[in-house]
């Protein structure tokens, strides 16, 4: 069948390294430092209540906006950790990760044409989402400022159609985040142009210099912020797909209708998982933080006693590393990274145009494997100098 | 508890110079700790956890669980005839528990008839021991926090976003 895929589609970007990943994907035996994940798996109280539901025949939809239980658990640690109301009626919504919550966002508030800012280096999906959902994607480097969005450069982006702004910190692939002042600043100038601000924290759990500050928190902010998280990355639960938005209540309920028809509700095993996770979960997060934390502190002194610079991740678990001292551009160095010294690296091409010169190397892999690849980075780093 | 020990406890391989990256400490501060750590009897010694199971030429060595009934002595309660048993080399492990019995000793012997005849040779015949009741390990599932079993394999693919 000829022209069967739309014009729109047929137009998306493709990441333009799809075939290094399936490169990566077809070798054995390679230390990855490519994984967008953690390595822990899900704690274990967290799996058996998934278990234990599946055994007492949880196996029916939920509410279209998820359980009512989970989001009343939302609500409540929302307002102990941050002081924040949200109400669990309408103003929380349980999405298929945070990747749902933004397509639903920017699908409820677009109208064609209008304008969506992408700080960037970026999550690979903000850009191809706005674009479906009829919007023109933004984006602004923020190379110069050591990765930080300031609010001289957005305000140069902003026109009479800028409608939001996809604000994302700790930020993937940079780890970069910001502080309460940093965020005040860039609040104020979304606050005097009207902007929303479609805040992805996923990252929020694995901050490891100072306190995340969700932007919901900030003053004024909450009626302009569709807050944007899930258990993803915090509980290691990447593959169970929950994540929930919180915001203004005609903003959840747009988003409710997209959602009713296009994904119904969450798997209900996840869902009660995902109560369990606040309710025992926490420790294991804070394991897991100071275990990140401390790799974080290895790659560094690894990768800068290697010559490799990068600004300092204050969370997540990535370095954005600058390899521009190599000659080589992103994908030919992962290429022969992976091919030469059998580690896999993601090209910092895939996270926007002008970040070919930098490579992304996640931490969520074991202390012997980290070890281990930097021992191999830095023999092809000599070998590829000489 | 200090990020050194959760360090060591995890891997005693771990350098002082990697523990220090780590933490973004000098080496030698970490050294220190650990010296201190080991001096108090904190760090008692470092080891590897063997799963001995896969030790092909291994004497299959077998292990039980002893629970042991003592009348305490006077003074002393149940410390001095608990130095007499652990002093064993077969106890590799004691432990003084609440409930209906007093001791609770792992017992490591060539096999069933060393450690039967360690029983009935040597334990029972303690002063002070009331009575005994066995329990031969059949399958170590887990010990120590390590779950006994092969490599888990990679179950999250190599890259993703």
């Amino acid at each position: 069948m000829k022209n069967v895929v739309s014009t729109k589609v047929e137009n998306m970007q493709p990441s333009g390294i799809r075939a290094f990943f399936d490169l990566v994907l077809g070798m054995k035996e390679i230390i990855s430092l490519g994984v967008g994940e953690p390595d822990f798996v899900t704690p274990w109280q967290i799996r058996e209540a998934g278990i234990y539901s599946l055994e007492q025949g949880f196996t029916s939809y939920t509410s279209n906006k998820g359980l009512y239980k989970l989001r009343l658990s939302i609500s409540r640690y929302l307002k102990n950790k941050h002081g924040l109301e949200y109400s669990p009626e309408d103003e929380i919504l349980i999405t298929v990760g945070v990747s749902e919550g933004v397509d639903l966002g920017l699908r409820s508030i677009i109208n064609p044409g209008d304008k969506i800012l992408i700080p960037q280096p970026s999550y690979v999906s903000y850009g191809p989402v706005t674009e479906l959902a009829g919007g023109i994607p933004i984006y602004v480097d923020t190379k110069r400022e050591g990765f930080k969005l300031t609010p001289k450069a957005l305000e140069k982006h902003i026109d009479k159609k800028t409608k939001a702004i996809i604000l994302n910190y700790p930020v993937n692939p940079t780890g970069i985040s910001y502080t309460k002042k940093e965020l005040s600043r860039i609040n104020k100038a979304l606050l005097k142009h009207k902007i929303l601000c479609i805040s992805d924290e996923i990252y929020a759990d694995l901050t490891y210099d100072f306190e995340h500050t969700p932007f919901a928190a900030l003053t004024g902010a909450k009626d302009n912020t569709l807050y944007l998280d899930g258990f993803s990355k915090s509980y290691a639960m990447t593959g169970w797909r929950v994540g929930f938005a919180c915001g203004p209540k005609d903003l959840i309920a747009g988003m409710t209708k997209i959602h009713q028809y296009t994904i119904m509700c969450v798997p209900i095993t996840s869902q009660m998982a995902a109560c369990e996770a606040l309710v025992s979960g926490r420790k294991s997060v804070e394991e897991m933080k100071r275990e990140y934390k401390r790799r974080r502190q290895l790659m560094l002194e690894g990768l800068n006693s290697l010559g490799l610079s990068c600004v300092k991740p204050q969370g997540a678990f990535y370095v954005f590393s600058s390899i521009k001292k190599t000659g080589l551009n992103s994908l030919d160095f992962a290429q022969k990274l992976l091919r030469e010294q059998k580690v896999a690296v993601v090209p910092g091409r895939a996270f926007g145009r002008g970040f070919d010169d930098y490579i992304r190397i996640s931490y969520a892999s074991s202390m012997d494997n980290l070890k281990e690849a930097l021992n191999r980075i830095g023999v092809f780093l000599k070998r590829s100098t000489q | 508890m200090d990020e050194i020990l959760e360090i060591l406890e995890k891997d005693a391989r771990a350098t002082p110079e990697e523990i220090a990256k780590m933490l973004k400490k000098k080496p030698a501060a970490v050294r220190s700790a650990i010296k201190k750590y080991e001096k108090g009897g904190v760090i008692l010694k470092y080891k590897a956890v063997l799963n001995k199971g896969l030790i092909k030429d291994e004497d299959s060595a077998v292990r039980a669980l002893i629970e042991v009934n003592i009348a305490p002595q006077k003074d002393v309660g149940f410390d001095k005839i608990a130095e007499r048993i652990y002093s064993f080399p077969e106890v590799t492990s004691c432990y003084l528990i609440s409930g209906t019995y007093d001791l609770l000793l792992v017992v490591e012997g060539k096999n069933i008839h060393t450690v039967a005849s360690f029983v009935s040779e040597k334990l029972s015949c303690l002063e002070n021991i009331k009575g005994t009741a066995t329990h031969f390990l059949l399958k170590k599932y887990k010990e120590d926090g390590v779950i006994l079993k092969h490599k888990e394999e990679n179950k999250r693919i190599a890259i993703s976003y």
